[in-house]
């Protein structure tokens, strides 16, 4: 099972001739610019590469091959033909730098994907610019930043998390030169109001929010909380990691947001994680649509611009080289309109009823949810303190003996708030057999815990590598490992 | 049932504190803390001779799992710091009340730790927070 790493396939003189040009010419640079010795390749032929990239794309543990409940991520199903689409030579071949006159239908596409992110949010104007969902975030609090300075506002410095909150909006908020108030969550789930008054007052810039929060629960307090906030002059940014649950149902507009980003990858269906490529795209109401990062699409009589820091004087600036991921952008465009409102709907419908009924099954079946009074949102948690305390058998050793089942493990350890939990997500495009054989591998491993612990402890046992040693991974980072030959 | 030593005293963020003879304040993590925390990685300590309020992050204890701020529970000076941790932040694992101490503080006003929970009071918080 375990794949040798390409150059342990190589021998000195083997190669792919076919591939390499005859008589390279001699380069024309300067000597000292030249390498004294040859790059460190492998020396393998065509077939052997070819049966390497291969063997490892058959271990990939992808949303193609299997269930994927990585709660937080939305891992749902990535429809080829949106892939396909993306790809036409019209917009896979076309040059950032070309003139607009020829991108005519890919900026046709750019500009309806604003609005229609703009119907689906409630949002008066969308940016497309921001590479990933942080970029989005750190996009949308240095236009908070930028609203308040332009109004001579200059005290606002403070940004106010709650304790649930992804780590990126902390992060987010010290890199815009904010300092972070944390308010904690209330036993129900929701955010805890007395503490939000009490955290407010002339030096709030604003509040980062999830909802529903990675609790897995829908904040039901929002209105009362957009009023605490915008009656001490602070503005509410809304971190759209989970929108995939209200999608087409409610809109961040109307529950009092200023400033969102989407993760599009997630909510519309692009391949991702591994660490990308994403798009975080930022979406405003009227007030600070004068500072969204540019460029934008505009549409004239002419046809349709970039519109760019002329037309926009007040914008944050540029996030990316060009207009950020071209090629996840028209990905998300393809599922929108495949998708349409109604289609929308559904996602959110489904993703819900998922959760909730993957929820049901396990809370029946005897796991404890951290919010059982409460319905699930797209996700939900379940805490192993219990088998933890009772059979040492942690959430990890579970998520680890869930991938011999043929599972990718769900969010480990993660919200903090709930010891030994697993965020489960199931997303709307799964069939219900599949949750069923989940809630089963579930009770199964648990029974296994009671009987046969250290069975689990050394799991995984089917994978080509067992369980690493991730304090040593951790300690001795080897990040430029070369061959010895 | 993790330990807690009878001659500390200790914060609900699962910090101890001990008073030292010369009147300054050593400062660690609890057993219960190092143990939901699991083996650190790294552990950041501030510089010796910052003042610190009470609630400041005096130190950062980073493992696998999860990265934590700890707070100074007392207002005061950094007198030292445990570098050993620099190498060896398993220590925090193996000896929390021991070797692998954090911190040690001149605290503004020493009076400050009477307020503080002592064992029992820590280890009833303890089983509250289990229930």
């Amino acid at each position: 099972m375990y794949e040798a790493l390409i150059f342990e396939h190589s021998r000195p003189g083997r190669g792919a001739p076919g591939h390499a040009p005859a008589n390279p010419p001699a380069p024309k640079l300067a000597g000292h610019l030249l390498r004294s010795a040859a790059p460190a390749l492998p020396a393998v032929t065509e077939l052997q590469v070819v049966r390497h990239f291969t063997r490892l794309s058959q271990q990939n543990f992808s949303i193609d091959t299997h269930f994927y409940p990585l709660g937080s991520c939305t891992m749902k199903y990535n429809p080829k033909v949106c892939n396909r689409l993306a790809l036409l030579p019209g917009f896979a071949e076309r040059h950032p730098l070309g003139p607009e006159s020829h991108g005519q239908g890919f900026l046709a596409c750019m500009f309806e994907l604003q609005e229609m992110l703009q119907a689906a949010t409630g949002m008066t104007a969308f940016s497309l610019t921001p590479m990933a969902g942080a970029q989005g975030e750190f996009a949308g609090v240095a236009m908070i930043m930028a609203y308040h300075r332009s109004r001579g506002d200059t005290q606002r410095n403070e940004i106010i998390v709650p304790d649930a909150a992804h780590g990126t909006n902390p992060a987010t908020a010290t890199m815009c030169g904010c300092s972070v108030r944390e308010i904690p969550t209330g036993a129900d789930g929701d955010v805890d109001l007395d503490a939000l008054r009490a955290a407010v007052g002339p030096r709030t810039a604003g509040i980062m929010l999830t909802n529903p929060s990675t609790l897995g629960v829908f904040e039901r307090k929002i209105p009362e909380i957009a009023a605490i906030v915008h009656g001490a002059g602070g503005l509410l940014y809304y971190d759209g990691a989970n929108l995939n649950a209200i999608l087409g149902r409610a809109l961040p507009a109307a529950m009092g947001f200023d400033v969102m980003h989407i993760n599009l990858h997630k909510t519309f269906s692009t391949p991702h994680g591994g660490g990308g490529p994403g798009s975080g795209a930022v979406g405003v109401n009227e007030r600070l649509a004068p500072f969204l990062p540019v460029p934008v699409v505009g549409k004239t009589e002419a046809g349709y611009r970039w519109l760019t820091e002329t037309d926009r004087p007040q914008s944050i600036g540029r996030l990316s080289a060009f207009m950020g991921n071209a090629g996840i952008l028209l990905r998300a465009y393809v599922y929108m309109r495949m998708l349409g409102g109604r289609g929308m709907r559904r996602v959110a419908d489904y993703a819900t009823l998922n959760a909730n009924y993957l929820m049901s099954r396990l809370a029946a079946a005897g796991f404890r949810v951290a919010y059982p009074e409460r319905r699930a949102s797209h996700e939900f948690i379940v805490s192993l303190k219990d088998l933890s305390r009772d059979t040492g058998i942690t959430a990890m050793d579970v998520a680890k003996a869930l991938l011999d089942k043929g599972f990718h493990a769900p969010t480990t350890y993660f919200p903090l708030l709930v010891p030994e939990c697993l965020l489960i997500e199931p997303t709307e495009t799964e069939a219900r057999e599949e949750l069923d054989a989940f809630a089963d591998a579930m009770i199964e491993l648990r029974n296994q815990a009671r009987h046969e612990p250290e069975a689990l402890k050394a799991a995984p046992l089917t994978l080509p590598v067992r369980r690493l040693d991730d304090v040593r991974a951790a300690k001795q980072l080897d990040l430029a490992w070369r061959p010895t030959a | 049932m993790s330990d807690v030593p009878e001659n500390l005293r200790y914060t609900s963020d699962h910090e101890w504190l001990r008073l030292e003879d010369d009147g300054s304040v050593t400062v660690g993590i609890t057993d219960h803390a190092q143990e939901a925390l699991g083996e650190l990685v790294y552990v950041e300590l501030p510089e010796s001779g910052s003042d610190l309020g009470a609630g400041d992050t005096c130190a950062v204890v980073e493992s696998v799992k999860a990265a934590s701020d700890v707070y100074s529970p007392l207002p005061g000076t950094v007198m030292a710091t445990n570098e050993s941790l620099a190498e060896q932040p398993e220590l925090v694992n193996g000896n929390p009340y021991g070797e692998g101490w954090l911190v040690r503080l001149q605290p503004t006003d020493s009076s400050a730790l009477e307020s503080l929970l002592n064992a029992e009071a820590y280890t009833r918080f303890l089983a509250e927070a289990e229930d």
